[in-house]
């Protein structure tokens, strides 16, 4: 446990040596982009959307009261998706997607040898290989995450006035009552650790696969309980420091 | 010329290489065999920076490989060029891409140039035209090829090979080591194989390093190895009917 994270702090020192030929980086960086950020679109926006219309029908199910303001619903629904759902829920999907895939993919070069090839030519392969996958990640989670707050709200405004809950007024006006600007900071600040604890758990445990193809598969698997793990414990102490 | 000085490397109590010296001349087929699990990858890893040995040293042309540190060790890099086992070819990347990789990574050079260069690699490899096919598309005899054409962009002085037969079938066998042979002579190169193909060790073995139980038990050329008294060396070179056949004609 504690070797482990001290190679995983040796592997982080590596992969941010100054790069050998930044242009190549670039290529690998934008391509990381699009598998990172684009292609996840999809399945955060379908979650997000969900995410949104339940959890309003759950607001205003706790909510039945003469007394509160039906437009505290829409105010609850955006605050809970900005700052805790949209991040946290987005963060442990692409544990799953983004994370397995890393990992089999740096596994797969390491039982192969392709990694091997590019330290005998004096590459350093932990930059060549993990910077462009970190950059990405922590650039593109937190974009994503911004496309899930904007659909989880949209999702509530569906989910509301699809089942009679709340009026699309009321909705309209609890989601720009009383709005404060920081919430959003404390998303983004999760969302760029959790791009960096995904994309830097799932290239370690690929990075030191040992011996064969089953090994890859192992270890895409403990990427996944590892970094949600990691990604819960980064949430409860940013929440902590910041809020 | 590497000259390797008494080698020692264990992975936890398993102590695989208990000493090895041993020469390897330049514009030569260097041949380590040995049985399987006798630790020639090892010491192949050993020599090439793969591994850190725990006690000895490698000279690269009298340069001290195993003292200098990582930063200090690229230019020595440069100069190595490596087959792997398996090929290891980058599977994201075209042929084209694998063989101009180290040169986009290292050289200044224009577009055209490293073209040109790529070019002639695949074409000394006899595999014109294949720039464009992806590792999954290529059968394992070609990947080989690619692997040797990726080796030699750089116009390697040291060029390291593990298992260059395994996995194919006898006829693409002798094609990857004659190409091998080929390349180390025209191109002077200090050649190391790691084999324990008895058709490599007799058509290419100038100079082969027996391994048993970690040390050097035997040295000598492919005409020395077929006369050799050392009962080891004999077990192992005579292991099939068909050499033994062989053997009682000579
Ligand atoms: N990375 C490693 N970690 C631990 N043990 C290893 C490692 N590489 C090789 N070994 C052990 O070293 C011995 C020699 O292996 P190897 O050099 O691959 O043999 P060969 O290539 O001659 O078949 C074996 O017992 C193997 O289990
Ligand atoms: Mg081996």
């Amino acid at each position: 446990m504690f070797t482990d994270f001290g190679r995983y702090i040796l592997l982080l020192k590596a992969v941010f040596k100054r790069p050998e030929q930044w242009k190549i980086y670039w290529k690998n960086i934008s391509h990381e982009m699009v598998y990172i950020g684009v292609n996840s679109l999809y399945l955060i926006g379908i979650i997000s959307v969900f995410v949104g219309a339940v959890m309003t029908l759950q607001i205003a199910f706790q909510l039945q009261s003469d007394l509160i303001p039906k437009t505290i619903i829409g105010s609850v629904n955006r605050d809970s998706a900005i700052l805790e759902l949209s991040p946290t829920i987005s963060a442990l999907v692409l544990a799953g997607k983004i994370g397995s895939s890393i990992s089999s993919e740096i596994g797969t070069m390491r039982v192969t040898e392709q990694i091997d090839a590019l330290e005998i030519m004096g590459i350093n392969a932990p930059g060549f290989l993990i910077l462009p996958k970190i950059i990405a990640g922590v650039t593109m989670i937190p974009l994503l995450v911004i496309v899930s707050i904007a659909l989880n709200i949209i999702g509530g405004y569906i989910g509301g006035t699809f089942s009679g809950a709340i009026t699309g007024a009321d909705y309209y006006r609890g989601i720009t009552e009383g709005f404060n600007p920081f919430t959003i900071v404390v998303s983004l600040v999760k969302a760029f650790f959790f791009g960096f604890i995904i994309t830097s758990v799932s290239a370690y445990q690929g990075y030191y696969v040992k011996g064969s193809a089953l090994e890859v598969g192992r270890a895409s698997t403990s990427t996944v309980v590892i970094s949600c793990i990691s990604i819960l414990c980064a949430d409860y102490v940013i929440t902590d420091l910041l809020l | 010329m590497i000259e390797i000085k008494d080698i020692h490397k264990s992975f936890g109590d398993n102590y695989v290489l208990k000493g090895i010296s041993g020469k390897f001349e330049a514009g030569m087929n260097n041949l380590i065999i040995g049985g399987s699990g006798s630790g020639k990858t090892t010491l192949l890893k050993c020599m090439v920076g793969l591994h850190e040995p725990d006690e000895g040293y490698v000279l690269y042309d009298g340069r001290d490989f195993t003292r200098l540190t990582k930063d200090e060790r690229i230019d020595i890099r440069k100069e190595i060029g490596m087959l792997f086992q398996n090929s290891a070819l980058f599977d994201s990347m075209t042929v084209q891409e694998n063989v101009m990789f180290a040169l986009n990574m290292f050289t200044k050079q224009s577009k055209e140039e490293k073209l040109e260069r790529v070019n002639f690699c695949l074409n000394r490899v006899n595999l014109e035209g294949k720039n464009d096919l992806y590792p999954s598309e290529l059968s394992g005899g070609m990947k080989k090829r690619v692997g040797i054409a990726r080796a030699i962009s750089m116009q390697p002085k040291y060029l390291f090979v593990d298992e260059p037969n395994s996995g194919l079938d006898p006829l693409t066998s002798i094609v990857i080591d004659e190409l091998i042979d080929e390349i180390t002579n025209e191109y002077n190169i200090t050649t190391v194989v790691v084999t324990h193909d008895m058709n490599s060790v007799m058509g290419i073995g100038e100079n082969i390093l027996f391994l048993a139980e970690g040390k050097k038990e035997w040295e000598g050329s492919n005409k020395e190895i077929a006369h050799t008294d050392n009962q080891r060396v004999n077990d192992f070179v005579f292991a099939s009917k068909f050499a033994q056949a062989a053997k009682e004609k000579l």
